[in-house]
């Protein structure tokens, strides 16, 4: 078989999964409008209208960001060890040790300096 | 083989590899790389130190930390390169298979004479540098902002001065940063060194930021070293994907062999490849040890970053981005020599002449020794062009002597000062005229500051003349006589305004306004001694570092 074939049918069940949800909530879901759900959607921000000032936006936000990546880092490398978990043995269970010990310092040093304190 | 057969076959290879070898642990020389394992164990330690030691006494613990784990790594490379026969054979070629030295980390890593060469010397430059920056005799809580990410002059960054905050951050981030030098010229495929680089870039733009006076300079340094250095990452990048396309690896040995031996389709007939990758990898190394036309940054962040930093930066960024430069050059790329050649015969003319040419109309102190630096760049090409072993030594003994005078260069920098108001140190007098007479003002200052000029001018008895031989010497006898003719022009030019600072600093009426040089701490006198002295040793009898030059080889 072509090798694309799976890649094919992978792009197709994404972009049907996208449009059924999508058009699902359309004409299922409920209809109950306020101000805060017609406001475009910034991720938890309050969207600013106009770029007074440069469009400034708390600088805790970028703090979460950074945390996000700390994790978001040792997850990209955690998975991949789970699922070979058997057959890595002892040195490879030293190393993710020593792995997650280095990202829990960043996390450390992050949660004594305040970065975690929201006000 | 169409794309798809390609992947197809990819896939068999894959699976082949996966079912019949299993995982085996990869080999690990400790001894090898422990110098990089103290220096980044020191880093994490040191920001555990951030995280949970009160803040008061945090500088008193951050100092003696950076600098015993500095003396320990320099202590393990001295200890590995001294015991054992892992380094005893001297080979003839520049990148010798008999050379001796070890490849460690299933060949990610290398650590032959000259890694350990390089290694020594950057962790001799950071001790320096750590010294120079935890001097607190100048401004009462050192030369680095209390509060990086204040607007400056907003009234958050006045409440941070008033309070006396101190942020000592600047220690674990020259820790990282030297961990990833150490790492850079050790490197032995594409993916370790890029990832060497990005280690070492990133806390270096941020140390850029950091500087206490003038925060709007820093903060545009900062700025303008990260968006540039990104961008030069991702030429390195790239060059180093086509590299792969074309090599069907990123193992600089195996690039070697594939560009010496093209066997497989991907390489018979595709020489456009192989030349890109080498160009774009190329001009990310380059633009690192900011050699012309990759070098707009260098006068700018030298300018803003905070003066010890500088000279850290200029001394130690370029002994690393070098010892890459020459690896990947000389280890990977020697088979295509006759076609990269021509074109870093360009780059080093150029830089050469622009770094010497434009230095000649600066007025601030700092941007003059910025384009002195990327003049430096080009005499260092000019050495590396010879592409053999005089070469690789005369570029090796080279770095140490520009870096030591660098750093003592830089130190001096930060002690001359505005004198401002009631007695209170103002900031750095960095315009040239404010220089005017320092030498009857500060005979000891400005006669050190004289010899380091003259050493980066190039005067006998100095290091700098004792560099420039070794590399114009190598140059010339490699039929490269012509970069040696234009290194010396180019070193005339640059002894002009060199020496001009000397006349300025001796032969002129001191200016009206009130410039005034600091004593400085225990530490920072030191660190300028030592520079001052290697600077005339070197000079003097300059075999004593030659000798330790004289195997260097790459293992590749």
């Amino acid at each position: 078989m072509n090798p694309y074939v799976p890649i094919l049918v992978l792009t197709a069940l994404g972009a049907a999964f996208a449009v059924l949800s999508v058009a699902g909530s359309f004409l299922i879901g409920p209809r109950r409008h306020n101000r805060a759900k017609l406001d475009a959607y910034e991720c938890g921000i309050e969207p600013t209208p106009h770029a007074v000032g440069g469009g400034r936006f708390p600088v805790k936000y970028y703090l979460v960001a950074m945390l996000f990546i700390v994790f978001d880092i040792e997850s990209v490398f955690l998975m991949p060890y789970a699922v070979a978990f058997g057959k890595l043995g002892l040195f490879a269970l030293v190393e993710m040790v020593l792995f997650m010990v280095t990202v829990f310092v960043a996390y450390a040093y992050m949660w004594r300096r305040g970065g975690l304190d929201w006000d | 083989m169409t794309p798809v057969q390609h992947l197809a076959f990819l896939e068999t290879g894959m699976h082949r590899t996966a079912s019949e070898a299993g995982f085996s642990a990869p080999e690990v020389d400790y001894a090898a790389v422990s110098p990089m394992l103290v220096i980044f164990g020191a880093a994490l330690l040191a920001v555990l130190v951030e995280a949970f030691v009160p803040r008061r006494f945090r500088y008193a613990v951050q100092v003696p930390l950076t600098l015993l784990s500095l003396a320990g790594a320099f202590g393990a490379v001295v200890w590995y390169s001294t015991t054992g026969d892992h380094l005893q054979t001297a080979g003839s070629m520049v990148s010798d298979p008999t050379g001796g030295g070890v490849s460690t980390l299933e060949g990610a890593v290398v650590i032959d004479s000259v890694s350990l060469f390089l290694q020594g010397t950057l962790l001799l430059l950071a001790f320096l540098s750590v010294l120079i920056m935890s001097e607190r005799n100048l401004d009462s809580g050192g030369s680095f902002t209390p509060a990086a990410s204040a607007v400056p002059g907003s009234p958050g960054e006045e409440q941070a001065l008033r309070a006396g905050f101190c942020q000592s951050e600047i220690y674990p981030l020259l820790l990282f940063t030297v961990g990833g030098m150490l790492l850079f010229p050790a490197a032995a495929d594409l993916l370790t060194m890029f990832i060497a680089l990005e280690v070492l870039s990133l806390p270096l733009y941020l140390m850029c930021g950091l500087a206490r006076r003038r925060r709007l300079l820093s903060q545009e340094a900062s700025l303008k070293y990260f968006l540039l250095g990104a961008f030069s990452s991702a030429f390195f990048l790239y060059g180093a994907a086509l590299l792969y396309g074309y090599a069907g690896t990123v193992r600089l040995s195996g690039i070697a062999t594939a560009i010496t031996v093209p066997t497989t389709d991907a390489q018979l007939g595709r020489d456009w490849l192989m030349l890109t990758g080498i160009a774009l990898v190329a001009v990310g190394l380059l633009f690192k040890i900011g050699a012309a036309p990759f070098h707009s940054w260098t006068p700018d962040v030298y300018q803003g970053a905070p003066t010890p930093v500088t000279g850290f930066m200029a001394a130690a960024t370029k002994v690393a981005a070098f010892g890459a430069l020459l690896r990947v050059l000389y280890v990977a790329f020697s088979g295509a020599r006759w076609d990269w050649e021509p074109a870093l015969w360009g780059v080093a003319i150029l830089t050469m002449v622009v770094g010497s040419v434009i230095a000649i109309v600066q007025t601030d102190v700092k941007r003059m020794l910025a384009y002195s630096s990327i003049a430096h760049a080009g005499f260092l090409l000019t050495g590396l062009l010879a592409v053999d072993v005089s070469g690789l030594r005369s570029v090796l003994f080279y770095l140490v002597a520009y870096g030591f005078t660098t750093i003592g260069a830089f130190a001096l920098v930060t002690l001359v000062r505005d004198s401002g108001e009631e007695g209170q140190i103002g900031g750095e007098a960095t315009h040239l005229s404010q220089w005017a007479g320092l030498g009857r003002r500060s005979p000891l200052l400005a006669a050190t500051f004289t010899l380091f000029l003259l050493s980066f001018a190039g005067i006998p008895l100095t290091s700098g003349f004792s560099g420039k031989f070794a590399v114009f010497a190598a140059a010339v006898s490699h039929g490269a006589w012509v970069l040696a003719l234009i290194g010396v022009l180019a070193s005339l030019v640059a002894a002009f305004f060199y020496v001009r600072v000397i006349v300025l600093m001796y032969f002129s009426e001191p200016t009206s306004g009130g410039t005034a040089v600091v004593a400085p701490g225990a530490a920072t006198v030191f660190a300028v001694v030592v520079a001052a002295a290697v600077t005339v040793v070197l000079g003097v009898a300059p075999s004593l570092l030659l000798d330790l030059t004289r195997d260097a080889v790459f293992l590749p």
